[in-house]
This record gives structure tokens, C-alpha cells and sequence, in this order.
């Protein structure tokens, strides 16, 4: 869409390292081809992918304006950009930042590219990312050039492929780190992207560092390579290695990673990551996406065995001397202060009190700290990108890093320059305390632009943020410090299973129209590089979550026991009690013409304009499926209460009984008379919603049914608390599948 | 030069009794009407980040804004698709739709009258640094245009030019009137 977009490869000519300027030219080649047909549109589509180049929600060129569907006519018509995907609609582009670190000069490029190509706003990733949204297609070359200049690629951001390698972001400045971990995650980093043995996964691969295993900033155990330094004495002489993990992440069904060894050494961490992609290139499941990450092939061989295939890979790996040529240098490139070490002063206005007790922390360094720049939602303007950019540089040897909470943190701060340099962060409207606590919600994109989101997480966290900013330096100090992280839909990219008060975008149907919810989940642990996650609770209508909020929080401060967390305190009151306690929000209000209620947060829209059809004026019409629904939810929600008492065996027949369930309401909306076999209820539900297709969602297809079939398969199977767990986690999503599936077959198409 | 999309930015009155959030439902009404020619996609809130872009309608061709960078208040157009025609019409087409956008919000019963352009300040700005970098070259070449574009906007009044000149941003002039003007006599002054 720029005039420019052809002038800059003229302009930057030379500057841009050979293979990422040849990456590039490839890209567009690509473009111009798919411009001409001679390209095929799901072909075209895995190429942007892995160029970051992701959609965006609207992309298939219609939109609900919340009256109708409007169809929105591009001037491309109906050239696309991938299946279903219309060439003009804007989309997302993800930009991978390695290890989370930048310095001034991409700062200032991003703020360029978010003010010239997107909405002037960069937002920071739960993976360390940097996104700009509503990005033309046409424009992603000269981006992927400004980028390329200064020395940023886009490469493998998405798709397939070895994603963003992410590092805790206090890395070499951290009191309680083994040591540095960033040379070898830059290592890992550059060594992986564009390995040709990384480029035949079926889906993509997640690595992770962290300096330390009692924190949370590398997040080892829900990433499919996560990496934690230890140090061990051998022959009196003390080594660096990393304990290895494996198999792990979140999206439906979140899985913990597994320990692959409990030391790898730096000189063998390349080579085992090698073989651990080419075996995952080798076995990983190709066909079906929804059982294609590597968690499945561990847990399907199980780790020894997975561990076996690996090691056997390595033996018959052919050198390469990239394997350990960093581990020399490594140390040289470690970071150093532009200024004198310093006293942190004394807080001169409460306001700066405030910030430097939620957002300063000291280094190991003495006199220097590590101070966090904490975004509302993760989003920074270009304007405060060029202010960054002047900070770094002024106080810094520009030592900064996006952080998994949407942060950046800025390392090397001399203690004395604190005062001068909240000044200036509060010049550009960076200085908002709360870092790490309640207030500093971590979101996914959610409705706002994402495809697949169901509820807006988005709006959730401004709300949020808004109230329990006003009161957050009045609250208990245990409320303060609990985590919030909102995904607008099951996949997990807010990481809503690892917070101590997590939601997830659902839908429901109250009084015959359909409802954003939020699945409440509790029981995450964010510490021990996200050490346990949690389960989801009840179903709560979007705008009840902040009572929600209130009275798990209120619960909490009345009733703790000395030193009892919140997931502990969750732990002795049982789920059972929390349910109680939440009851009545689960409700629609008395008085539906508060059509607010039926909206979700900061739009406007009414949430799902098809539903009504269905039960408008005649007062609640509740069908049995709607009850047969209801019992499922039931139903599984004891199989967590049986999970919850340590009695593995009735949680997984009760959550495979409330998947029978669910199956038996959809199917009875056919046909009345089906019997409660659960033979004959998997049978006519494979026959009347699988085969037909009448289950499969839009996005994921029929993925959630399979949970079903398998269930069904293994229903006499003596379960582990691990396969019970995430048998609850099948049930839950299915029984969202279900849901979606009675309110679409329910809901005259509107057009 | 080639002059492409220019952005035209009108500065609000009592920017601090203006609730930024009632203006998000005028907007997501102007998609379902399809109250302007161009093609509009969707809204983007962003009144959590200081002094940003507020809230957006984001279009195809252009996006409009009620933006807050640098803590001015103002109704925004920001041309995205390059334009045929001279730098003239570049200029004028940017300015006629933020006033329009404008007019418009100024009217609309939602608002109850909140939203006024405060008569005077106008930013113009150019969303490309190749195009037109933020240095003198680019400030030389363009003044001449800006100028003739001004006496027909303001009808040979007098005005002033004040260039951002830190050579980072986007090429950008405040334009102030010297005497108020409401957005209609504006447009009526460009249509004639
Ligand atoms: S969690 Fe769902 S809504 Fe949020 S970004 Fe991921 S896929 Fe989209």
C-alpha cells in the first residue's frame, strides 16, 4: 500500500546481512507470483507464516457490524492470501526478538514501522515478541527490510518452525541465576533458524531459557525445549549445564514438560537440540495439526523411549563446528554499565515511592538495578519507543529486554540515576507502577484482532486494570502480588493456566442470546518456571468477572492461613467452595433489557446477533440439550473435585462420562430416543456430527471430538493424576465444542 | 516530491471534558451505516496507553482516530492507500476528510456537542519517511504547497507554521489560524 514500499530496496542496498536481504527478495518473488495465480493460496500462506506475516480476525472479508454480516469489498476482490484469507484485510505481523534483547536503534526502527505500517502502537508478546497489527500485505517486504537493516528478521516468527527463542529477561544481572544464560539462547537462536533439519515440522517448536529453577522468567515447563542453568562441582572443578526439558506446553490441553537430563553440558546443547528437531521432524505427527507438537510424541513413546530416539540421533549427527565455537566468546559479549555504580536515593513524592518498590530491583551488581518499564496490555506507542530509545541510551549501554509479561525490563541502571530516570520515564508516560503485581495484567490479543477468539480478553484486562488500579496500593500485600492472565479462547496464549487467577474466553446462551463468558481457572503456579497448572472452574459471563475478581481476592484476605498462597488457599477450600462462592455471577441479571450484559468489554456491538432467533420474547427456552449441556458441565466439574481428593480413577470416568454426556445432548436434539449406551452415543455421534462435519469448528475442524473417540477407546483404563488431569482438560473442551455446536445449529445464519 | 498519505489531525476544544470512550460506539455506527465512501473495517481501543492513538476506526484506504499523542486531543485521518492528483489534492482530500470526520462527530446527538474543533490548530503530517524525511530539504520543498493549500483553507487569513522539527518523526507542521473557523466554514472554504 506505501508509495515507498519499491524505493527501499534501492535505499538499503548493502546494509542488510546477504541471506536475510536474499530471504526477502524471495518473499516478494513469492507475493508477485501469488498476485498472478501461479502461486497456490495454502502454499503462499505457510511461506508468510514463516515470515511472521500471520491474519487477522476479519481476513475472510466479512464482519458482523452487530446488526448484520456485512461483507467488506477489497479492492483485490477476491485475490487471496491463504485459504479464506482475502488478499486486502489487514493482518498481524510478528517480529521475533531473540532473547527479548534490543537496543536503541531497533527501537527506533520498530517505532518507525509501527507508525508508518500499522496503528502506531507495537505490542509485546507473552513470548517476547514485538506484533504490529493491521498490516497490508503489500507493505511486508519494505518492513521485513527496514527490520533486516537493523539486524531484526522476521524469519520463522510463525508457522512451522522454530519459534522465538525466549530467555528470562534478568539474565546476567539476576542474584539468584546459576549464571548467564544469553549467549547460549542467542546461540541456540541462530543455530536453529533456517536449520534445514527444522524445516519439516508438523507444528511449531517452542525453546526456553532460564537462569534459574525456583523463578518464573523462562517458563521451562510449558515449552517444547525448555532450558534451566545449573552448575554441578566435577573433579573440584565447577561446570555450567543445563537441566533439559521436553514435551511441554500450553494451548487446549496443556501438558508439563518432561526432565530429558538433568545436565547437558554448553558443548552439548546445540547438538542435542539438533537431534531433538530432527526426531520431532522425523515422527511428530504431519497430518492431524491438533496432535502434531512435540508434547504428543513424548507423551505418546514416553519419555525414555523418546530419549533413546534422541540420543541415538546425536550419536549419528555429523560434526559441526558451530556446535561449541560460541562457547568461547560467550562471555565477551556479557553486557557492562555506561555509568558509575550508585546509592538508589531516597523517594522524594509518594508517586515515586510507589515505582521503585513494584518496579526497580537490585542486580547482583551492587550499586545497579534492573528496573522494569511496565505497558498497559503490553502496548507502546512509536512515540515512547524514540523516548525508550533516549533512555536506553542515556543511561544505559542500551541494555533492554521485552519480557514475557509484555514489559520491557532496562538493565544496568545505576542506582544513582534512578530519580533523573523515572523523571524521564514519566515524561513519556512510563512510569506506571505495579510492575509484576495484580495491576500488570498479561493478555492475549483476543477479539480485538485475533481469528479464534471467543471473548475479549483485551477489554477484560483494561477493565481490570482500571479498577484494581485505583485501589491496588490500599490492598493486602498477598493480593498485590498475585498474577492475572487472560486468553481470549482455550488456546492458552495469555498463559492463563499458569496465573493464580487465569480466564479464558467461552461463549454461552442465557435467555436466547448468546453471552461472552470466561472460563475461570485456578490453581496455576506462575513460580518454578510455571511449576503446576491450573484448572478451570466455572463459567462466569464477561462482565461478572470483576466480582469474580473481588471475591476470590476478598475470600483470600479473610481467610488465609499464615503464609498460605493463593493457590494453597485454593487448594484447602476446594474447588466445591469457590463454585459456591461464585454461584449467583454465573447468572444472567433479573433485568434483561440491560442489554450491556449481552456486550462484551468496550464494544459496543451486540455479542451474537444470530441468537435472535431463539427464545427472544417468549421468556428462557431451555432445551433439553441445553440440560443434557448443563449436566456435562456438571459432570465434569466433579471429576475435579474426585481430582482434587486424590481419587484418579473417578475423576477419569467422570470425565469421560461427562463427554458421554455431552455427545448424548447433541445427539439427542435428533433423535429423542437414543438409550444411554455409551457405544450407541458414540456411535450416532460420530455418525450424525463427526461424519457430517456438523461438530467441526471453523478453525480447529473436528480435533475435539477425537478427544471424545479416545476417551471412549480407553474408558476402562487405569488412569495416572497426569492422564486423569488432562482427560478433565479433553472433557472441559469438548464440552465447549458442544456448546458451540448446539448454539451454531441452533442460530439462523444472518447475512 | 511525491506527496502520499498525508494525515490531517484537527485539534479538539476542552480536551479534558471529552470522554474518549463515547466515541467508540459513533464509530462502530459509521461502519454499520457505511457513513463514509471509504471502506471501514473495525475499531481499535487504545485509550490504556498515554498520549496514543486513542481510539481508532481503522479503514482500507485511511484510518480516523480521536488521538492523543503528544497529549493533543484530536480528530485524526491518516491515508494509507496512495492518491492520484497533485500535492494539492493530496493536502486537501486528507484535511476534507478529518473535517468531515469531524462535522460529523460535532453532530452527532451521542456526544451531546462534547466534541468541537477548537477552531484554530490543524496538524498536517506526511506517513512516510522516505517520502518526505523530517529535514529542511523536505520542509523547503513542501512549504510552498502547505502555503497555497493554507490561504485556501483559511481563505486568505492569516496563519502560522510551526514545524516538529526532531528529525526522528514524521514529517509534521502545526498550522494555527489566526482567527476561529468552525469545520463547516472549512469546508466551505475548500469547496469554493
Ligand atoms: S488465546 Fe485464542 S484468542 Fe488469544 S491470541 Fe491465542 S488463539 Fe487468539
Amino acid at each position: 500500500m506505501k508509495a515507498s514500499n519499491a524505493l527501499w530496496t534501492e535505499k538499503l542496498a548493502g546494509q542488510m546481512p546477504e541471506d536475510l536481504a536474499r530471504e526477502i527478495e524471495i518473499f516478494e518473488n513469492e507475493i508477485s507470483l501469488r498476485k498472478q495465480g501461479k502461486m497456490d493460496e495454502r502454499v503462499f500462506a505457510e511461506t508468510r507464516l514463516r515470515r511472521g506475516a500471520y491474519g487477522q480476525r476479519y481476513d475472510n472479508g466479512q464482519r458482523h457490524d452487530g446488526k448484520k454480516v456485512q461483507e467488506i469489498a477489497y479492492p483485490s476482490g477476491t485475490l487471496t492470501k491463504g485459504p479464506n484469507t482475502l488478499w486486502d484485510a489487514p493482518g498481524m505481523q510478528r517480529i521475533k526478538i531473540p532473547a527479548g534483547g534490543l537496543k536503541g536503534a531497533q527501537l527506533e526502527t520498530l517505532a518507525e514501522l509501527a507508525e508508518e505500517y500499522s496503528d502506531g502502537i507495537a505490542h509485546i508478546t507473552t513470548r517476547q515478541d514485538i506484533q504490529l497489527h493491521y498490516v497490508h500485505i503489500d507493505d511486508t517486504p519494505a518492513m521485513m527490510r527496514r527490520l533486516a537493516a537493523a539486524g531484526i528478521t522476521t524469519r520463522e516468527a510463525c508457522g512451522n518452525a522454530v519459534r522465538n527463542v525466549t530467555a528470562c529477561p534478568l539474565a546476567g544481572v539476576c542474584r539468584d541465576e546459576a549464571f548467564d544464560i544469553t549467549p547460549y539462547s542467542r546461540a541456540l537462536s541462530k543455530f536453529l533458524l533456517g536449520h534445514p533439519d527444522c524445516q519439516n515440522f508438523g507444528r511449531k517448536f517452542k525453546p526456553s531459557f532460564s537462569g534459574c529453577a525456583q523463578h518464573a522468567c523462562g517458563l521451562a515447563s510449558m515449552h517444547d525445549l525448555g532450558l534451566v542453568a545449573v552448575k554441578r562441582v566435577e573433579s573440584g572443578v565447577e561446570k555450567r549445564g543445563f537441566q533439559m526439558y521436553v514435551g511441554g506446553g500450553l494451548g487446549a490441553v496443556p501438558y508439563q514438560a518432561k526432565l530429558f537430563d538433568a545436565f547437558v553440558p554448553p558443548e552439548e546443547l546445540l547438538p542435542l537440540a539438533q537431534a531433538i528437531a530432527r526426531v520431532f521432524a522425523r515422527l511428530g505427527e504431519k497430518k492431524n495439526r491438533n496432535r502434531a507438537r512435540l508434547k504428543f510424541l513424548v507423551h505418546d513413546l514416553g519419555i525414555e523411549k523418546f530419549r533413546e530416539l534422541v540420543l541415538e540421533e546425536r550419536r549419528n549427527l555429523p560434526h559441526d563446528h558451530r556446535w561449541t565455537e560460541y562457547i568461547e566468546t560467550a562471555g565477551a559479549e556479557a553486557e557492562r554499565p555506561l555509568r558509575a555504580p550508585g546509592l538508589v536515593p531516597e523517594a522524594t513524592s509518594p508517586d515515586f515511592q510507589r515505582w521503585l518498590t513494584t518496579n526497580t530491583r537490585p542486580q547482583k551488581q551492587e550499586g545497579y538495578v534492573i528496573v522494569t518499564v511496565a505497558l498497559p496490555l503490553g502496548d507502546i506507542t512509536a512515540h515512547q519507543l524514540r523516548a525508550l530509545a533516549d533512555i536506553v541510551r542515556r543511561y544505559t549501554k542500551e541494555t533492554v529486554r521485552t519480557t514475557v509479561e509484555q514489559n520491557f525490563v532496562i538493565r544496568w541502571v545505576s542506582g544513582a540515576d534512578l530519580a533523573n530516570l523515572y523523571r524521564d520515564l514519566h515524561a513519556a508516560g512510563l512510569a506506571a507502577p505495579g510492575a509484576g503485581t495484580i495491576v500488570d495484567i498479561v493478555s492475549c490479543p483476543g477479539t480485538d484482532t485475533c481469528k479464534l477468539g471467543i471473548s475479549s480478553s483485551r477489554g477484560l484486562a483494561a477493565e481490570l486494570r482500571r479498577r484494581l488500579g485505583e485501589k491496588s496500593f490500599e490492598q493486602d500485600a498477598a493480593v498485590q502480588n498475585l498474577h492475572i492472565k487472560i486468553s481470549g479462547c482455550f488456546n492458552s496464549c495469555g498463559q492463563h493456566h499458569v496465573a493464580d487467577l487465569g480466564f479464558y474466553g467461552v461463549s454461552r446462551k442465557m435467555a436466547g442470546y448468546a453471552v461472552p463468558h470466561f472460563q475461570v481457572v485456578l490453581g496455576g503456579e506462575w513460580d518454578s518456571n510455571a511449576g503446576s497448572y491450573g484448572l478451570p472452574v466455572v463459567a462466569v459471563p464477561s462482565k461478572n468477572i470483576p466480582e469474580v475478581v473481588t471475591r476470590l481476592t476478598d475470600r483470600y484476605v479473610a481467610a488465609r492461613e499464615i503464609g498460605e498462597s493463593f493457590r494453597e488457599f485454593i487448594a484447602r477450600i476446594g474447588k466445591a467452595e469457590v463454585r459456591k462462592l461464585l454461584d449467583d455471577l454465573t447468572r444472567p441479571p433479573a433485568d434483561s433489557s440491560d442489554r450491556s450484559f449481552f456486550r462484551d468489554w468496550n464494544d459496543p456491538r451486540e455479542y451474537s446477533l444470530g441468537d435472535l432467533g431463539v427464545g427472544e420474547c417468549a421468556g428462557e427456552v431451555v432445551s433439553s440439550a441445553d440440560f443434557g449441556l448443563a449436566a456435562a458441565e456438571r459432570q465434569v466439574f466433579e471429576a475435579q473435585l474426585a481430582l482434587e481428593g486424590g481419587d484418579f480413577a473417578a475423576a477419569w470416568q467422570t470425565a469421560y462420562q461427562s463427554m458421554l454426556e455431552a455427545a448424548k445432548a447433541l445427539v439427542r436434539s435428533e433423535l429423542a430416543d437414543l438409550a444411554d449406551d455409551p457405544d450407541e452415543i458414540v456411535q450416532e455421534f460420530r455418525a450424525r456430527f463427526y461424519d457430517t462435519q456438523k461438530f467441526f469448528d471453523p478453525f480447529v475442524g473436528g480435533k475435539f471430538a477425537h478427544y471424545l473417540f479416545a476417551a471412549h477407546r480407553h474408558a476402562a483404563a487405569l488412569p495416572t493424576p497426569e492422564k486423569a488431569r488432562h482427560l478433565i482438560e479433553e472433557a472441559q473442551l469438548f464440552i465447549e465444542a458442544s456448546h458451540n455446536c448446539y448454539n451454531r445449529l441452533a442460530t439462523p445464519v444472518s447475512v | 516530491m511525491d506527496l502520499q498519505h498525508v494525515n490531517a489531525k484537527l485539534l479538539v476544544r476542552d480536551a479534558e471534558a471529552v470522554d474518549v470512550e463515547r466515541v467508540i460506539p459513533v464509530f462502530h455506527g459509521w461502519i454499520q451505516e457505511r457513513t463514509l465512501e471509504e471502506i471501514l473495517l473495525d475499531v481499535a481501543d487504545y485509550r490504556h496507553v498515554p498520549a496514543g492513538p486513542g481510539v481508532i476506526l481503522i479503514g482500507h484506504e485511511a484510518n480516523y482516530s480521536l488521538d492523543d499523542a503528544g497529549y493533543r486531543l484530536g480528530v485524526r485521518y491518516n491515508r494509507k492507500a496512495p492518491l492520484e492528483g497533485s500535492a494539492q489534492d493530496r493536502l486537501e482530500q486528507a484535511t476534507r476528510a478529518a473535517l468531515r470526520a469531524c462535522n460529523l462527530l460535532e453532530n452527532d446527538s451521542r456526544l451531546e456537542g462534547k466534541i468541537r474543533f477548537d477552531g484554530r490548530n490543524l496538524e498536517l503530517s506526511v506517513n512516510d519517511r522516505l517520502l518526505a524525511s523530517n529535514n529542511d530539504a523536505t520542509r523547503e520543498a513542501l512549504e510552498p504547497e502547505i502555503r497555497v493549500f493554507c490561504a485556501r483553507l483559511f481563505a486568505g487569513k492569516e496563519y502560522s507554521l510551526d514545524y516538529d522539527r526532531e528529525p526522528r518523526r514524521l514529517f509534521s507542521v502545526a498550522v494555527k489560524a489566526s482567527e476561529a473557523f468552525t469545520s463547516d466554514a472549512l469546508l466551505r472554504n475548500l469547496a469554493s
